[in-house]
């Protein structure tokens, strides 16, 4: 680094300006960005967007084809479809979000006991969480609904199971890789107790990678919360979910394709933008890629 | 009263192969306000004797016996680990070698050193106004949008600069200085080494230097001591150790300083021989294997020759070596 370089001026704040605006830089950023926008606000604002009510049934107007009146169609209770397909985002969404911090927190609470702890303890965490790891979800699912009953209580609960051994591990590698580091070494000189080295200095250097790990892994949370749904571990009827929007289509498939059609589209269009989102964002914020 | 009074310091680290020796009978002082450069070649317990005194020994390591006093008052062997916790940091702070390492990469230069005055009841604002006084003390240009940077945006000796200030924040009453210019080039050795000496007066703090760069010991420290193999072998003031130095360790180290050459050579000296195993120690002097002044009693465990005033080597011969001429 030469001395001009460095004495350029760079305030902190603006670190974040400069990643967004080179997200805004990528096509597919944008393109990310716009879709997962698109998805949020038509939760968000599912009460403006329709006048319809997600539950009502309506046993007139069954099977009905998109119309002026009902813009996707209805099902085979007579429920608008628009309303069904805009509020089952904001249950995708709220699973993908409260799921996903859950998971975050915990999965960085272990990692860190992993990391820094001693040996036998790592030992011992890492085989637990291989062994939740080898533990194919949908049998896990089902595993855990036998017990529970299918509940949005349930699908949470699988997918913090699903996410937190990788999610553990990874921090769990950083923190092994970090706590060797000069820096640390230094702040336990400067008399930093253990709880301080791992909030101040450890921590920073493993949230970035694991947060942008985690945009990338909510289409799969919401692939999942969409399956056990459609499978009947997910959420009871009568809430919509796209998942029990695609099973109440699947039956009818040929003879009133939209219903499917409804429910598929949102998840397409959700795992692409966060998909795409996510890949940007992994690039934007990459260490080695700075200031290109 | 030192600030730091070492006596009889033995620590062992507990290997595969039976428990290693790694500090013998060390004792020196550092006196208040007096800057103490410790010499010695890779792996003569340099480190273990920093770790010894911060407390922080790997698991294996061991303070067998001896006592670490600090300001007089505080037996840094006896003390618990958040006692320990509390004096590190503002009472004893320490800069390391390698300036690239002793930074945390992902946070700005302001965050960490208004982090580091996490002890400090002071507003945040005020946290960073003393952050842009001591980056100005220690040279770094346009310290107020330094603090907004990150440390890859440095260079080494910038980065030095900001890991001596963030030592110093504190003000604390001992300076341990680990090889604080050994990563970097000559010119900023000599600009580190005249701004740690204007620091120390500064602030009134003791220093202890390790290093094994003999020029830098003569042209920053007062006392000096020489270790070998985890021992102390010659202690004193600089210019008594390295006018007459009592043991043939510091002679030969000496001898070998590349800036002592005076003329044109192909083979810079050196002193043949490693650092003896150190999991069996001889009985007698750790250095008579490399010695060229043997002598009868070599195998004899070596008693410290007072050599006058503060001047003491851990030789038999002690008395003999310190009159011969210092060749080269």
């Amino acid at each position: 680094m030469s001395e001009a370089a460095s004495n350029a001026p760079v305030p902190q704040s603006s670190e974040w300006m400069r990643s967004l605006k080179r997200l805004l830089r990528e096509p597919l950023g944008v393109f990310g960005l716009a879709l997962v926008l698109l998805v949020i606000f038509g939760a968000v604002f599912a009460d403006f967007l329709t006048q319809w009510d997600p539950t009502r049934i309506n046993p007139r107007v069954r099977f009905e084809g998109p119309s002026g009146e009902h813009l996707l169609g209805t099902d085979q209770l007579g429920r608008d479809l628009l309303a069904r397909v805009l509020h089952g985002g904001r249950i995708a969404l709220y699973v993908a979000l409260v799921s996903t911090a859950i998971s975050l927190a915990v999965g960085i609470v272990l990692g860190l006991i992993a990391g820094y702890g001693p040996r036998w303890l790592d030992n011992l965490m890492i085989l637990v969480f291989d062994a939740m790891k080898s533990f194919p979800t949908v049998m896990l699912a089902l595993a855990l609904v036998t017990i529970t009953g299918p509940s949005l209580t349930a699908v949470i609960l699988v997918v913090i199971l699903v996410n937190v051994p990788g999610y553990a591990r990874i921090v769990r590698t950083q923190t092994i890789a970090i706590k060797t580091s000069e820096f640390v070494t230094a702040a336990q000189s400067a008399g930093a107790s253990t709880a301080r080295i791992l909030r101040v200095h450890i921590m920073p250097n493993v949230i970035g990678p694991l947060v942008i790990l985690a945009s990338m892994d909510i289409p799969v949370v919401i692939a999942i919360e969409a399956g056990m749904s459609f499978l009947g571990l997910g959420v009871r009827p009568p809430t919509p979910s796209w998942g029990s929007i695609l099973n109440d289509g699947f039956a009818q498939i040929r003879e009133t394709p939209w219903i499917a059609i409804a429910g598929g589209i949102p998840i397409i269009v959700t795992t692409l933008g966060f998909t795409f989102l996510g890949e940007t964002l992994r690039d934007v914020f990459d260490p080695r890629l700075k200031g290109r | 009263m030192s600030t730091l009074s070492i006596s009889g310091l033995n620590v062992f680290f507990s290997t595969e192969d039976g428990p290693l020796h790694a500090l013998k009978d060390v004792a020196f002082e550092v006196p208040e306000r007096k800057i103490v450069g410790i010499v010695g070649e890779s792996g003569c317990g340099k480190s273990t004797l920093i770790n010894a005194i911060l407390g922080l020994l790997a698991d294996n390591g061991e303070v067998r016996s001896g006592q670490i006093l600090f300001e007089g008052s505080h037996e840094l062997t006896q003390l618990s680990k958040v006692e320990m916790q509390n004096l590190r940091g503002p009472r004893i702070s320490t800069v390391f070698q390698d300036p690239m390492g002793a930074l945390n990469p992902v946070l700005s230069v302001g965050q960490q050193m208004v982090n580091i005055q996490y002890r400090d009841d002071a507003s945040k604002a005020q946290k960073a106004a003393r952050a842009v006084e001591m980056l100005q003390l220690v040279r770094i240009p346009d310290a107020e949008s330094a603090l907004g940077r990150y440390p890859h945006q440095f260079s080494g000796g910038m980065k030095q600069r900001i890991a001596i200030a963030m030592a110093l924040m504190m003000e604390p009453a001992l300076l341990i200085a680990d090889e604080p210019t050994t990563a970097l080039d000559a010119t900023l050795e000599v600009t580190t080494i005249e701004l740690l000496k204007d620091l120390q007066k500064k602030i009134g703090c003791s220093v202890m230097f390790i290093s094994h760069h003999l020029g830098v010991i003569a042209e920053l420290c007062d006392d000096v001591v020489v270790m070998y193999a985890g021992e102390v072998v010659e202690r004193g003031t600089v210019r008594d150790v390295f006018h007459a130095p009592g043991h043939p360790y510091t002679r030969r180290l000496l001898e070998c300083d590349p800036a002592r050459q005076t003329e044109r050579t192909r083979i810079l000296p050196t002193i043949p021989g490693e650092i003896p195993d150190l999991r069996a120690r001889p009985q007698g002097c750790v250095f008579a294997a490399r010695c060229l002044q043997q002598h009868l009693g070599c195998d004899q465990p070596q008693v410290e020759q007072n050599l006058g005033h503060d001047h003491a080597a851990r030789c038999n011969l002690a008395d003999e070596v310190s009159n011969q001429e210092v060749s080269a």
